[in-house]
């Protein structure tokens, strides 16, 4: 917007034609996500702040009257002095000194109605900053039905700012905050304020005065339901709470697997069924093998594997809605201690089994730099949902889905593995802990938020935004490898009179055989070596390289076979526990090492951590395959 | 039998007991990790109350503060000076 129209917009109430600037501030926890998702229906660009891996949040709406609302969801902060690169975003986007993201123009700070002191607290410190503000008394259903009450007028009066009550987690639930914005005159220039940090007194100042004001307003603050408090004394309980932590993660891989297997048959089904079509419908040639051996045997062996991460991820995004998640990192946190990380590490590591990108970048809530760096080297060993493709393959080929007591021994393998990679994460930190001097400085300071009900449409959010991006990535990155590998894995083409299966002469079969002795040692076939180049890719690339692979060199009734029961006649238990265990470290994506190098500014980490985890996931692998042979698996 | 020893008047929120309440009399030191005990609601006259305390050693421990429940390690604990309080004496 310009300056001209800046003055000109100054006269009219409100201006359609100009876009009003809102930044979402508030504690976290506070339901500030959840309200922007009502405010936007969910429609966001999710980005990166400029040369730092916070991510930035923007959405819009349009009101009644026409004008447009760019709405910015800033990270949550208790105050405006920061302790973490995230809130540290938060003031410096609130001041407009954050280069190349303008100053928002309205703040909207989000308050949780049912504790409000410290959301006054953080309203009196953004109030000093001069910009227009609105507080919205956030969950405010939540806090009446517990029995708040609130002079709202008062609150308003006694603060200076409008005061709305929102419920973001039902339709209209944002209606009164937009009847206020609408009436927000056009944005003016805010007049430079200095900003200084306050001091220890002004914040007990602030306390103070927030005290009073919600005394003044006849606030009183809605009792802790009985239920709630019931439960902490269990699910914080030394002993109960840990051990209905390990039952609710067991029940969870179980489920992963269990409640996977019709849709993924299903998924199967409607792969073979498109491949023979194609195989009926085209003459033999190479757009009939680039269709039904590559693309088709390639991406479906990746896209059976969406119900299994799109159960993974229900779990995990209702886990982290219903307030369960900070108290797990409570009960952890001594272990976590004891190997040398900050207890804060838990939701990022938890984040990681998920993907270890968006794992690495929730580590900026960790304030110690050391801590930081340890938790991002041990991320990739938290099993990342791009590694359950692979695992569910060799798992479904070679382990028998009996049942072990009330138990599915394939969900029973899949635990152990995930166990491994929380095991050997923790022997990576201890190691890391020794390597490192200086005192152990880690905090916890961590709010447990109180219990909500996951809301079913934030968590369908969620799942729909994780299994587009899946989808789009098999579309995307996994197809072009796909093609790139039939490619290499069809031409060139055999000289006439050759006995062996085409692929022995082509490219790929020449890398593979060229790279398999370095492999051999550790029990991994060509087959393997030419699947585990564009795994580096991304690591469920290996699935579709593999399918590929096979589908290739296969004969003409091997593509509607299903890869699973190839490489289960094709491979030894021993080779296919070997790759298991070499996953369990398989040296991380490279777009892993990319968000690595811009988090930790620089080569060193990336490559410590490629070096690292090869160097496992090689040890690994080795020693299975031959324990594995010594036992007879071979 | 011997009377129980009496309570000392002020000590750290890391020696409360689970169920224990208290008045925060202030924070030791001052740097950014007393400064965020601050913000988050420990000032002096805010009631505290022990929640949990994990096994072994109470660290780290739970902690109920105007309305919130915050984990806090021993290390961050023992920052806070509080004065405890017999059941029901609470401010509110």
């Amino acid at each position: 917007m310009n300056a001209a129209a800046a003055s000109a917009a100054a006269s009219a109430d409100t201006d359609p034609s100009t876009d009003l600037r809102i930044a979402l501030v508030g504690l976290p926890n506070c339901g500030k996500t959840a309200l922007f998702n009502r405010l936007t229906g969910g429609r966001q660009k999710v980005a990166n702040y400029p040369g730092v891996t916070v991510e930035r949040k923007e959405g819009a709406f349009t009101g009644a009257s026409g004008r447009r609302y760019r709405l910015l969801d800033l990270p949550g902060t208790y105050s405006l002095t920061p302790t973490t690169l995230d809130e540290a975003i938060t003031r410096d986007v609130a001041l407009g000194r954050l280069a190349g993201e303008a100053q928002p123009e309205t703040i909207v700070l989000v308050a949780d109605a049912t504790h409000l002191a410290l959301s006054v607290r953080l309203a009196l410190e953004v109030r000093d900053l001069g910009l227009p503000m609105v507080l919205a008394l956030n969950m405010s259903d939540l806090a009446r039905r517990r029995g708040y009450a609130l002079d709202r007028e008062r609150l308003a009066a006694e603060l200076g700012v409008p005061v709305v009550e929102t419920v973001a987690v039902s339709r209209g639930g944002a209606d009164a905050l937009i009847a206020v914005l609408e009436r927000m005159p056009a944005p003016a220039p805010v007049p430079a304020r200095g900003w200084q940090q306050p001091s220890a007194e002004q914040v007990r100042d602030t306390h103070r005065e927030a005290a009073r004001i919600l005394d003044v307003a006849g606030y009183r603050e809605p009792a802790r339901s009985a239920l709630a408090a019931q439960a902490d004394r269990m699910l914080l309980h030394p002993v109960l709470g840990m051990i209905a932590l390990a039952v609710l993660l067991f029940l969870v891989f179980q489920a992963v697997f269990s409640w996977a297997e019709a849709p993924m048959g299903w998924i199967e089904s409607a792969t073979a069924w498109i491949g023979e079509r194609v195989h009926t419908a085209l003459p033999a040639g190479p757009l009939r093998s680039l269709l039904a051996d590559g693309i088709i045997a390639g991406v479906g062996s990746v896209i059976v594997f969406l119900p299994q991460i799109i159960i993974l991820f229900l779990f995990i995004l209702a886990l982290e809605d219903s307030g369960y998640l900070p108290r797990a990192a409570y009960l952890l946190d001594r272990v976590m201690g004891s190997v040398g990380l900050s207890g804060r590490a838990f939701i990022p590591l938890l984040s990681s089994f998920a993907c270890a990108i968006p794992g690495i970048m929730a580590t900026r809530t960790i304030p110690d730099m050391r801590d930081r760096i340890a938790t991002i080297l041990v991320a990739p060993l938290m099993t990342c949902s791009a590694r359950l493709p692979v695992y569910a393959l060799l798992i479904g080929a070679f382990i028998p889905a009996r049942a072990v007591g009330p138990f599915n021994l394939q969900g029973l393998v899949l635990f152990a593995i995930y166990f491994a990679g929380i095991i050997a994460a923790l022997c990576v930190a201890f190691v890391l802990k020794r390597l490192r001097r200086g005192e152990d400085t880690h905090l916890l300071m961590l709010e447990l938020p109180d219990y909500q009900w996951p809301d079913p449409g934030n968590v369908l959010l969620g799942l729909v935004e994780r299994a587009s991006l899946f989808l789009r990535r098999a579309g995307g990155l996994i197809l072009a490898f796909v093609v790139l590998l039939w490619f290499l894995a069809t031409y060139p083409a055999p000289p006439a009179g050759a006995t062996a299966p085409p692929i022995e002469h082509s490219y790929a079969g020449m890398i593979g055989h060229a790279i398999a002795p370095v492999l051999a040692p550790i029990g991994f076939n060509w087959q393997i070596a030419v699947a585990l180049i564009p795994g580096l890719a991304a690591r469920e690339v290996a699935v579709g390289a593999l399918g590929t692979v096979y589908a290739v060199s296969g004969d003409e009734e091997a593509v509607a076979q299903t890869l699973s029961s190839v490489i289960a006649a094709d491979w030894s238990l021993a080779t296919a526990l070997a790759l298991l265990a070499w996953y369990v470290f398989a040296p991380q994506c490279l777009a892993t090492l990319a968000v690595v190098k811009r988090e930790t500014g620089g080569w060193r980490y990336p490559l410590v951590m490629a070096g690292y985890l090869f160097a496992l996931a090689y040890i690994a692998a080795g020693i299975t395959f031959h324990v594995a042979r010594a036992f007879g698996a071979g | 039998m011997a009377p129980p020893p009496a309570e000392p008047a002020v000590r750290q929120l890391a020696d409360l007991p689970v169920g224990g309440v208290a008045t925060v009399e202030g924070i030791d030191e001052a740097g950014a990790l007393s400064r965020r005990l601050l913000e988050i609601g420990f000032f002096p006259g805010a009631r505290v109350e022990v929640v949990a305390a994990q096994w072994p050693g109470d660290d780290p421990i739970a902690v109920r503060v105007g309305g919130s429940t915050f984990a806090l390690r021993r290390r961050e604990a023992q920052l806070v000076r509080v004065s405890p309080l017999r059941p029901g004496e609470g401010t509110r």
